[in-house]
C-alpha cells in the first residue's frame, strides 16, 4: 500500500462527497437545462436570449460564483424566515448546477434543431402531437448529441467541484486548499489528480453510452450504463448507511475552520476532543474570515476558533483599543446580544498580525518598531496575506505612523512569508503564533502607538451548540491550555519543509501536551 | 371527398393560392400538376394543414377541417412525400407499425398488420427488421406507402412521390400504386410536375399556374385541350415524346 499522506478512508470519503455532489449537480442541471432546451428549440425568439444570459452566467469565475451564493442564501433565509443552509452543500449544488446548464442546453436545443426537417415533416403527416413527436423522434435522434453536451457538463462539474470546498462543501478541494496552505504538494496532487481521473473515468463511460446510442451498439450502451449504476451506487450507498448510525446528541457537530494551518491544527483538536464526548462530527475547512463568523452565527456550523482582534474591529466595527481582558469581556457580552453566540474564552495564546523582518534586514536599516518602519517605508516592499490592506488593523497604522511602502502586494500566507525569504518583499504582515518567526530567524517590530489590537484565539459556540452541556463540557479543557510556544511548534510541523507532518498528526501532538 | 370553397394563401405579399374552389369526389385519383411555385405543393398540404390556409374553408368528408384536432385530422390520412422520412432509428417495421400504435392499436396485432402492409407494396415480409438505412430508394419509398397506408385511411395525399426515383422504378411504382388506389377504394390526390405521369396514373389532372385552376379535365380530354398556351406546351411535351417513340418503333 503506498502512503498517501492521509489514511486512504479519508481519500474515499473526499471521493465520494467529490461524486456525490457533482452527480447531484448535473442531474439538477438536466432536470431544468433538458426543458429549456426543448422549449429554446421550438421557440427561437425564448431560445436566443435563454442561451445568451446562461452563456453570461458561465463567465463568472467559479470561486466568486460560489462564495456569492453564501450572502445570497443568507439574505434568502432571512427574508423568508425558513431555516435555508447558506453554507455547505446547497449553495455548491446550485453554483455548480448553473455551470452544467450551458452544455445541456446548448448541446440540447441543437440537437433538436438539427433533425431532418424531412422527419419532422414525415412525424407532423401521421398526425404525431408535440409531445410524440419529442418522445419518438426528437429526443431519441438527438441522444448522441443532448449526450454528448452531458460528458461535457460532467466533465466540468467534477473539475469545478473541488472549489466547493472554500463554501464549507467537502470535496477533493479540500486536498489541494490545505495542501496549498501547508504546502503539502503531496496532498495537493493526490487532489488534483484524484478529481482528473474520476473526470477521466466518468467521460469514458458516457462516451460509451453516447456510441452505443449512435451505433445502436447494445453492449456498448449496457457497459456504459452498467457502470454508470455501479458508480452512483458506490457513491450513495455508504452515505446511508453511515447516516442512522447516531452519535450522543444524535446529531453532527460541525466543526469550522478558516484557510490556514493553525485553523486546520485547532478543529482538529477540537474534533478529537469532541468524538472521545462520543459526538459525531464534520469539518467545514477553508471559510473565509467573515464567512466562519456569519457561519456560527447561523448555526451552519457549530463551534471555531477567531480571534478577538477580528472580531472586534469586523463584527462589533470598533475602532477604539481597549486592554486584553476588557476587550473579551465585551466581546463575550456582545456576541451573545447580537448574534446568541457564546465565546467560551481564551486559547491561551494570541495570533496577532506583526510587522516582520528578516533580522538582517532590520539590522541594517536600524529598524526596531513601526515608527521606524514609516520612516524608511518609501524605500520598502511590503508583502500582506489576502486580507489585511482592507482590513481596519492597516487604517489604523496608515493613521498612527503614515506608512508610503514603494510596492505592496497580497499573497496567501505560504507565499507570503517566501516572498521574504526569496527577497522579493523586505517586510510582511506575519502572525505573531506562527511557526516560520522563530524557523526564518524573523523579527517582529514593536507597535508603540497601538495600532494592533490583541488577537486572543477565542472559542465560539453557535447558539445552538452552546445550549449543549455534554460539548460545552468537552471542550473546556481547551480554555487557556495553549500557550504561545506549543501552538508555534505545532505549527512548525506542518509549515516546514522538511519532516512535515499533516494537521492532524501535529494536533494529536498538540493534545499531548494539554493535559 | 374533400372540397375546396374560396381558399387563398400567401406568403408575405406573394399570393399562392389565389381563391381556389373545386371538389375531389370520393374515390377520385386526381393529379395536381403545374410548374415549380404554380401552388400545387401548398394545396396538397392544405389538406392535412401542414400548411394553413388564410382564407376560405376546407371539408374532408363534410367536415370543416379548421375545427378538427390537427391528430385527428392527419390520421384520417396518409402523406407520402419525396424525401419519404423514415425514421432512421425505427426498423420497417416500428416505421410502419408507428400511425396504428399512435392511435392506440394493441401491440399484439403488430406482425400481421405489418405483414399485411409489406405485402400491399409488394416487399418481402423479412424485410420488417431491417434499418431504413438498409434500404434502396425504392423499397424505401414502399415502405413509406406502407406506413401512410398504415392507419388505414381512405385518403392519400403524394408530394412528388416518385421524384427522387429512377424511371423504371418510378413507373413500376407508380402503377403499383394506381393499382392499391382501385382495390382499396381510396381517394388519391397525388401532386407531380411531370404531366406524362399526371396522365397516365390519374382520372382527373388540375393544372395550376399562378395560384389559379388553369385546365380541370380527365386525361382524355386534356389531350385536347386548346385553351391556356402554357398549358398546351406541357401537353404538347408529353405528347411529342410519345409520337417520337411511335415513330421510331415504326422506323424498322
Amino acid at each position: 500500500m503506498p502512503d498517501f499522506g492521509l489514511p486512504l478512508a479519508d481519500l474515499l470519503r473526499l471521493v465520494q462527497a467529490h461524486l456525490f455532489l457533482s452527480g447531484c449537480a448535473v442531474a439538477a442541471a438536466l432536470l431544468v437545462g433538458l426543458p429549456a432546451a426543448i422549449l429554446a428549440a421550438r421557440n427561437r425568439r425564448f431560445g436566443a436570449p435563454l442561451l445568451g444570459l446562461i452563456s453570461l452566467m458561465q463567465t463568472i469565475p467559479g470561486l466568486p460564483l460560489l462564495a456569492l451564493f453564501y450572502p445570497l442564501l443568507l439574505f434568502i433565509g432571512r427574508a423568508t424566515n425558513l431555516a435555508i443552509p447558506a453554507l455547505g452543500f446547497l449553495p455548491a449544488l446550485l453554483a455548480l448546477g448553473i455551470y452544467a446548464l450551458l452544455p445541456i442546453v446548448r448541446n440540447g436545443a441543437a440537437a433538436i434543431q438539427g433533425i431532418d426537417p424531412a422527419l419532422i415533416e414525415a412525424a407532423n403527416g401521421l398526425g404525431m402531437t408535440g409531445r410524440q413527436r419529442l418522445l419518438l423522434v426528437e429526443l431519441p435522434l438527438g441522444a448522441p448529441v443532448i449526450l454528448a453536451g452531458i460528458r461535457t457538463a460532467t466533465v466540468w462539474t467534477i473539475g469545478t467541484a473541488t472549489l466547493a470546498t472554500t463554501i464549507g462543501q467537502p470535496s477533493l478541494g479540500d486536498l489541494i486548499f490545505s495542501g496549498l496552505q501547508t504546502e503539502d504538494w503531496r496532498r495537493v496532487l493526490i487532489g488534483c489528480i484524484a478529481a482528473a481521473l474520476l473526470a477521466l473515468l466518468l467521460d469514458l463511460i458516457l462516451a460509451l453510452i453516447e456510441a452505443g446510442l449512435a451505433r445502436r451498439s447494445r453492449w456498448r450502451l449496457w457497459t456504459g450504463a452498467a457502470a454508470l449504476v455501479a458508480i452512483i451506487a458506490a457513491t450513495i450507498l455508504p452515505v446511508r448507511e453511515a447516516a442512522p448510525a447516531g452519535g450522543a446528541a444524535g446529531r453532527v457537530v460541525i466543526v469550522g475552520a478558516k484557510n490556514f494551518s493553525e485553523q486546520y491544527i485547532l478543529a482538529r483538536l477540537i474534533e478529537d476532543r469532541l468524538r472521545q464526548a462520543g459526538y459525531r462530527t464534520e469539518r467545514r475547512d477553508n471559510l473565509g474570515s467573515t464567512v466562519a463568523y456569519r457561519a456560527l452565527a447561523a448555526g451552519d456550523i457549530d463551534v471555531y476558533v477567531d480571534y478577538s482582534g477580528t472580531l472586534w474591529a469586523n463584527i462589533l466595527q470598533r475602532r477604539d483599543m481597549p486592554a486584553a481582558p476588557d476587550m473579551l469581556a465585551t466581546l463575550r457580552r456582545e456576541l451573545a446580544r447580537r448574534d446568541k453566540v457564546r465565546l467560551l474564552g481564551s486559547l491561551g495564546f494570541e495570533n496577532a498580525y506583526a510587522f516582520a523582518m528578516t533580522r538582517a534586514g532590520a539590522t541594517q536599516r536600524g529598524i526596531a518598531d513601526l515608527a521606524d518602519l514609516g520612516r524608511a517605508s518609501a524605500e520598502l516592499r511590503l508583502a500582506t496575506d489576502l486580507e489585511f490592506l482592507s482590513r481596519p488593523e492597516w487604517r489604523a497604522v496608515e493613521a498612527r505612523y503614515h506608512p508610503r511602502f514603494r510596492q505592496s502586494r497580497a499573497y496567501s500566507p505560504t507565499f507570503m512569508y517566501r516572498a521574504l525569504a526569496d527577497g522579493s518583499a523586505d517586510v510582511i504582515t506575519a502572525f505573531s503564533s506562527d511557526g516560520r518567526i522563530a524557523a526564518m530567524n524573523l523579527v517582529t517590530l514593536a507597535d508603540p502607538r497601538g495600532a494592533l489590537p490583541n488577537y486572543d484565539a477565542v472559542l465560539l459556540l453557535a447558539p445552538r451548540a452552546a445550549r449543549d452541556t455534554g460539548l460545552v463540557a468537552a471542550l473546556r479543557p481547551l480554555i487557556g491550555a495553549i500557550d504561545i510556544g506549543t501552538m508555534r511548534e505545532a505549527n512548525w510541523m506542518v509549515d516546514r519543509d522538511a519532516d512535515k507532518t499533516t494537521p492532524q498528526q501535529a494536533a494529536t501532538w498538540l493534545a499531548t501536551r494539554i493535559r | 371527398m374533400i372540397s375546396f370553397a374560396q381558399v387563398t394563401k400567401g406568403y408575405g405579399n406573394a399570393a399562392v393560392i389565389e381563391n381556389i374552389s373545386l371538389t375531389i369526389e370520393l374515390g377520385a385519383f386526381v393529379a395536381l400538376v403545374g410548374a415549380s411555385g404554380a401552388g400545387k405543393t401548398t394545396l396538397l398540404k392544405a389538406i392535412n394543414r401542414l400548411v394553413e390556409i388564410d382564407g376560405g374553408t376546407i371539408r374532408v368528408d363534410g367536415e370543416d377541417i379548421a375545427s378538427l384536432p390537427l391528430a385527428t385530422l392527419r390520421r384520417r390520412i396518409g402523406y407520402v412525400f419525396q424525401g419519404v422520412g423514415l425514421f432512421p432509428h425505427m426498423t420497417v417495421a416500428e416505421n410502419i407499425w408507428l400511425a396504428p400504435r399512435l392511435q392506440g392499436a394493441a401491440p399484439g396485432g403488430r406482425a400481421e398488420r405489418v405483414a399485411h402492409l409489406l405485402d400491399l407494396v409488394s416487399l418481402p415480409a423479412d424485410m420488417a427488421d431491417r434499418l431504413p438505412a438498409h434500404l434502396s430508394g425504392g423499397q424505401a419509398q414502399r415502405v413509406g406507402f406502407a406506413r401512410a397506408l398504415g392507419a388505414a385511411p381512405s385518403i392519400m395525399l403524394m408530394d412528388e412521390p416518385f421524384g427522387a426515383l429512377d424511371p423504371v422504378t418510378r413507373s413500376e411504382l407508380g402503377r403499383a400504386y394506381r393499382a392499391l388506389h382501385e382495390r382499396m377504394g381510396l381517394t388519391s390526390v397525388l401532386v407531380t410536375h411531370d404531366m406524362a405521369e399526371a396522365l397516365l396514373l390519374a382520372d382527373r389532372v388540375i393544372v395550376l399556374g399562378g395560384g389559379a385552376v388553369l385546365a380541370d379535365l380527365p386525361p382524355r380530354d386534356l389531350l385536347d385541350f386548346r385553351g391556356e398556351p402554357g398549358v398546351r406546351a406541357m401537353i404538347d411535351v408529353a405528347r411529342d415524346q410519345a409520337d417520337r417513340l411511335e415513330a421510331l418503333a415504326r422506323a424498322d
